[in-house]
């Protein structure tokens, strides 16, 4: 039996889990809402008169994702801890990493899909105008590779604790710190005072300067390694928490 | 089957676990008692793999825990205390899930689910979620998940803990006809239980293991295990006492009951009594007397159980 068929029964569960509850559909359809909101309303997509999707889709992401990816994340180990069936996963034969990678990949091909379901957006600018699709294709594989890194970082934080309401918390602070390190009014507060070397780094390990490419429509590899070296910079510590967790 | 050997814990300054060594081979159904907080669910956890020890070995059908768990937990089937299982599935989901878990797929998925389901008396919440289950109904769905892929070692923890008289008579009915063919380990805190479902015993105290053996070797170390106990109609108690007193194989007596009717006596051999010679003797001695009850104890599991975890230290053991 070999690592990935245990991977897939884990990640299987979890995702009939989120379909089994109101939590998918709320969280598809206020992540829907939110979106068009900000893109017709905030965005002003009309009034820009670009074929794109850049500005007034794209740069709202990383505030969508503050609070709806730790929702989504903060029920996967605490959950599991508040029930005990955690005694029973960790007993099945399969690894932690299995079961660690298993939930991970069935919350972040959740995320996929409600970012899919955003669609008709893409379908709307393309009547309007004749958009780069390449550029919007970036910019969702973008967004998803951030949601990624949102999500290992709530999953991290669900593994800490057995309450929701505290995994939520403490994933919601821990996100906006990786996005307040970019964000322009903090990065300018910075450059009074540090000097701008250190500002760059800190700088460097924000969500949305890492985002930013994807909007333009450049893949740097940098970029992408950034946010795969999030996610599994997130894993491998949430795999620490449940061995010390065990160890007593 | 499973080999414990000076298995230890520790939960920071706290020992939990202390020096704890026995096997159970299959065939065997193992009862682990003991009292709150004495270390038998963190034993168990061990055993399975779910909590590493901080010092000792444990193997399963020769695969030791700590370095090859994968093939050690195949051969397990576990039922955790409080029998948690997915409050967001259907008995049935929860089920399909375990046994696909441990790597069943198609047709032998299907029938491990429907034999599981069968053998716990399921069927009437197949479909029902397991969040609107009551208690019994939750525990055999978790005792279920134990056994779905027909393994060869089971360790329960509480298996009966919660469930209503009948229910607790069929899952001992159960382990006992399983323990036939696999090795089980199983705590309780319900003496009875290990009279009728145990091969072995063994009591655990503050961490370590203060005895181990058959129900009946465990019943011998009881005080009362060898004395005769004899009921006389319209007699004193004083006098029967006084009469038993004087027989040569007797140490002591002590009376039980006092009524109008009648006085029971209880007398205490001065040496282990050899098949009922006791007995018969004061039987002899009480010619006349209106004898209406006479027999020999046994001993009871639940006197040695207190003699030998009451918290300051065990009684003085009688006779």
């Amino acid at each position: 039996m070999n690592a990935w068929y245990g991977i897939k029964t884990i990640a299987k569960r979890e995702l009939g889990a989120y379909f089994s509850s109101p939590l998918a559909y709320i969280f598809i359809v206020i992540f829907l809402l939110l979106s068009s909101f900000f893109t017709f309303m905030v965005g002003a997509f009309f009034q820009r008169g670009e074929a794109s999707l850049t500005r007034s889709f794209f740069d709202w992401h990383p505030w969508f994702y503050l609070f709806l990816v730790p929702a989504v994340g903060m029920r996967l180990w605490a959950e599991e801890r508040r029930v005990g069936t955690i005694e029973l996963l960790l007993t099945m034969p399969v690894t932690a990493w299995q079961a660690i990678v298993g939930k991970f990949l069935a919350s972040w091909l959740f995320l996929g899909l409600a970012l899919a379901l955003t669609f008709p957006l893409v379908i709307t600018v393309n009547y309007l105008g004749q958009p780069d699709n390449g550029v919007i294709l970036c910019g969702y594989l973008g967004s998803w590779l951030m949601a990624g890194a949102y999500l290992a970082i709530s999953c991290l934080t669900s593994a800490l604790t057995r309450s929701q309401v505290v995994s939520f918390i403490l994933s919601v602070v821990a996100c906006l710190f990786f996005i307040l390190c970019g964000f322009a009014p903090v990065v300018n507060l910075l450059s009074g005072w540090a000097s701008p070397s250190v500002v760059d780094t800190v700088a460097a390990f924000s969500f949305i300067t890492h985002f930013d490419g994807f909007q333009k429509g450049v893949v740097d590899s940098r970029d992408v390694i950034f946010f795969l070296s999030v996610i599994l910079f997130a894993l491998f510590s949430n795999s620490v928490v449940l061995r010390t967790h065990r160890a007593g | 089957m499973i080999i414990v050997s000076n298995l230890r814990k520790n939960f920071g300054a706290k020992r939990a676990v202390d020096d704890v060594s026995f096997s159970v081979e299959r065939g065997e159904v193992l009862g682990f008692l003991g009292p709150n907080g004495a270390g038998k669910s963190t034993t168990m956890r061990m055993v399975t793999g779910f909590i590493p020890p901080t010092a000792g070995r444990i193997t399963i059908g020769g695969f030791d825990v700590v370095d090859q768990p994968l093939q050690a937990r195949r051969l397990v089937g576990y039922l955790p205390e409080n029998a948690p299982a997915y409050t967001d599935m259907t008995v049935q989901g929860f089920l399909a899930f375990t046994a696909e878990i441990r790597g069943l797929r198609g047709p032998a998925k299907l029938a491990a689910v429907n034999r599981a389901i069968e053998m716990c008396f399921l069927e009437n919440v197949r479909h029902q979620s397991v969040e609107t289950l009551s208690k019994g109904y939750r525990h055999r769905t978790c005792f279920a998940q134990s056994v779905i892929h027909d393994p060869e070692v089971l360790v329960l923890d509480e298996p009966t803990d919660g469930l209503d008289p009948n229910q607790k008579h069929e899952v001992r009915s159960l382990i006992r006809r399983m323990g036939q063919t696999k090795a089980i380990i199983f705590s309780t805190h319900i003496l009875e239980e290990v009279d009728a479902v145990c091969s072995r015993a063994i009591i655990i105290n503050r961490g370590r293991i203060i005895a181990n053996g058959t129900p009946a070797e465990l019943r011998q170390r009881s005080a009362i295990a060898g004395a005769v106990t004899v009921r006389v109609a319209g007699e004193k108690a004083a006098a029967l006492a006084q009469k038993l007193n004087a027989l040569s194989p007797v140490k002591r007596t002590e009376v039980v009951a006092e009524t109008a009717a009648g006085a029971t006596v209880r007398a205490y051999p001065k040496r282990e009594p050899v098949n009922g010679e006791f007995a018969r003797e004061i039987n002899a001695a009480l010619a006349g007397s209106k004898i209406e009850e006479l027999h020999s104890e046994e001993g009871r599991l639940d006197e040695v159980f207190r003699q030998l975890t009451m918290p300051n230290g065990p009684k003085e053991v009688l006779a």
